[in-house]
């Protein structure tokens, strides 16, 4: 008896990753898939990518998607959960694309508890425009808009979007992750089926933040941008479990019911 | 009702699930009824949004999903959602937004003004595209031309707007509210999960630009079919005028009530009102150019609807402008002594 332990995701189209080498997104991508395979919900599952580096996801997921202009995404995830409360919607977002421009969309689509999953790639750069600045860049890092580094008189801190998130009412689970090693991939993807199955149990809004590597902007090679997510970024953005009121819902619904 | 509610109720009546909205003069008891009614109707879904760029946001994704949604707001807010519009028109998304128009630049004022013209028929966001404007004048258009809206919107999946001012928002008349028609929108267009089946995809990003011009070429085909099939105008007393005034909403009432009191001193002076303000209604005011030469255009801005009834007249005829912006208002009898002025220089 032989028994597949490793295949293509069935959610994950057979193209060809434009992503650059080392980049995480095409991590993050398969990861995704495989959960949504594992839940069994392709088919009712609506995905909303970003504008940014992961603009063409609709290339690899495999499943109904639509793009959303620059930051807008939970707006229009939230649009499409209220008119089909029975599908799993999720956004998929940048840290300029969540923390900067789609600050506000972000932020309420949290506090109003939409039952909505949103995946966000923290690369602390803007990837696709060519290496600027993100909110979550870190200080002294230098981007082609922080030339000599980010200084907190200039360009204030970097975003730290769990913690922020943490303190909102509306928000059921937060984690923060990476893919930096097979460890933290492994983290990354029973988060990522934590917060999908959150929202299949109707629970309300789940965030998985996840540290990506970029580098191309980074100028690192690959290896060295693992260990720059594991040696620094976690400094600043320390993996774990920001916020977790699963349990608290279940009981709570258990006890109404 | 109030125009505004006329316009929430012909919406939900024309089969409106989806609202979203944000607060702002003079357009708010528009949203206070959608949150009050919609919930009311089956699956309907009301949101106050966190700003009017998350609104239209949020009806694109509900468009996409098959839902018939609706956003409105007064004009700086519809200068926020022109992002959502654009996007919108090039991922050929239905929808139907109100702009009840407010006094402008910037802040303006909460008076009734008609700033917006170029803004809403010269596509308002960015890129080569058009949207449906509905101009209605009175509170039975309010609430036909709402319902219009909806179908035109699915016809032709783009997004269509009513553009009216906070007089005809605030002003109270009786309405009878006609049948909707069903609602016939193919599914092939709605966004519902891929079932057993492919995967779609919904986008306006066309990296490839031989892939980008034809999706543009698309579009004005599209836009090039509303401009033959759906102009809409109304004139009034325009036989055996010698004098036209060529306005629209509520610059046209009191227009009207201007006319009406100079045909009782004899002057033979006429109205021709574009309800469509895109498509404007060019071939039609052209042909009435073949008998009447001299025009008044008025508006509650200091010009804009002006340069289309230029570009229909072509030079054929002669074109005098009357003007009242930034929340200004004049009365029919105020506008009566501007046009008689006019009309007395005549031949």
């Amino acid at each position: 008896m032989s028994k597949i332990i490793f295949q293509h995701p069935q959610s994950l189209k057979h193209n060809v990753f434009h992503y650059c080498p080392g980049c995480g997104h095409s991590i993050a991508h398969r990861v995704i898939c495989e959960v949504i395979d594992e839940l069994g919900i392709r088919g009712i599952t609506i995905g909303v990518p970003p504008a940014g580096c992961a603009v063409l996801a609709y290339n690899y997921f495999d499943v109904d998607m639509i793009e959303a202009p620059h930051g807008r995404g939970p707006a229009m995830a939230s649009g499409i959960k209220r008119a089909l409360p029975d599908r799993i919607v999720f956004s998929y977002q940048g840290d300029g694309d969540l923390a900067a421009i789609g600050m506000a969309e972000s932020f309420h689509a949290a506090n109003r508890g939409e039952n909505i999953t949103v995946i966000f790639i923290n690369n602390a750069v803007y990837g696709m425009t060519g290496g600027q600045m993100a909110p979550t860049t870190m200080l002294q890092q230098r981007t082609t808009t922080s030339p000599t580094g980010r200084k907190q008189a200039l360009d204030g801190y970097p975003v730290k979007v769990c913690e922020i998130f943490s303190q909102i009412g509306g928000v059921t689970y937060l984690e923060r992750c990476s893919v930096s090693s097979p460890a933290g991939v492994n983290k990354t993807k029973k988060a990522v089926r934590k917060a999908f199955q959150c929202q299949m149990d109707g629970l309300g809004f789940s965030m998985i933040e996840i540290l990506s590597m970029c580098p191309t902007n980074w100028k690192m090679s690959s290896v060295d941008s693992c260990k720059w997510i594991d040696e620094v970024m976690t400094k600043e953005f320390p993996p774990g479990v920001y916020k977790d009121n699963i349990a608290a819902l279940k009981k709570n619904a258990e006890g109404q019911s | 009702m109030s125009g505004n509610n006329i316009i929430g109720e012909a919406a939900i009546r024309a089969g409106c699930r989806f609202y979203a909205g944000y607060p702002i003069t003079p357009q708010n008891e528009l949203t206070e009824y959608m949150a009050e009614h919609i919930r009311k109707a089956e699956g309907g879904v009301f949101i106050q949004s966190e700003s009017e760029i998350a609104a239209i946001n949020m009806i694109a994704g509900a468009s996409a999903t098959g839902a018939r949604v609706m956003t409105s707001s007064s004009s700086p807010g519809i200068d926020l959602k022109q992002e959502g519009i654009s996007s919108m028109a090039a991922c050929e998304l239905p929808g139907v937004i109100v702009n009840i128009m407010r006094g402008g630049p910037g802040l303006g004022n909460i008076r009734p003004s008609q700033g917006d013209y170029f803004q809403a028929t010269r596509g308002g966001g960015h890129g080569d595209y058009r949207t449906i404007v509905l101009a209605p004048a009175t509170g039975q258009e309010l609430a036909d031309l709402t319902m219009d809206a909806f179908d035109l919107a699915d016809k032709y999946r783009t997004p269509a707007m009513i553009l009216a001012d906070g007089m005809m928002g605030q002003m109270m008349e009786p309405v009878i509210f006609k049948k909707a028609k069903p609602r016939s929108y193919p599914e092939k267009f709605m966004l519902r999960g891929a079932g057993d089946g492919k995967s779609k995809f919904i986008r306006g990003l066309l990296l490839d630009p031989i892939d980008s011009e034809e999706h543009n070429w698309k579009l004005y085909r599209k836009y090039e079919a509303v401009k033959k099939t759906e102009v809409l105008w109304d004139s009034y007393l325009t036989e055996d005028a010698d004098m036209v005034v060529v306005a629209y909403g509520t610059a046209a009432r009191i227009a009207k009530g201007a006319i009406k009191r100079l045909r009782e001193k004899g002057a033979k002076i006429g109205l021709f009102r574009p309800i469509t303000l895109w498509p404007f209604p060019e071939m039609e005011l052209r042909a009435l150019s073949a008998k009447i030469k001299n025009y008044l255009v008025f508006e509650m801005s200091t010009g804009q609807m002006l340069e289309d009834v230029r570009l229909a007249l072509q030079g054929y005829a002669q074109i005098e402008f009357h003007g009242r912006p930034g929340g200004a208002v004049p009365t029919p009898s105020q506008l009566a002594n501007v046009i008689a002025k006019i009309y007395d220089k005549i031949d």
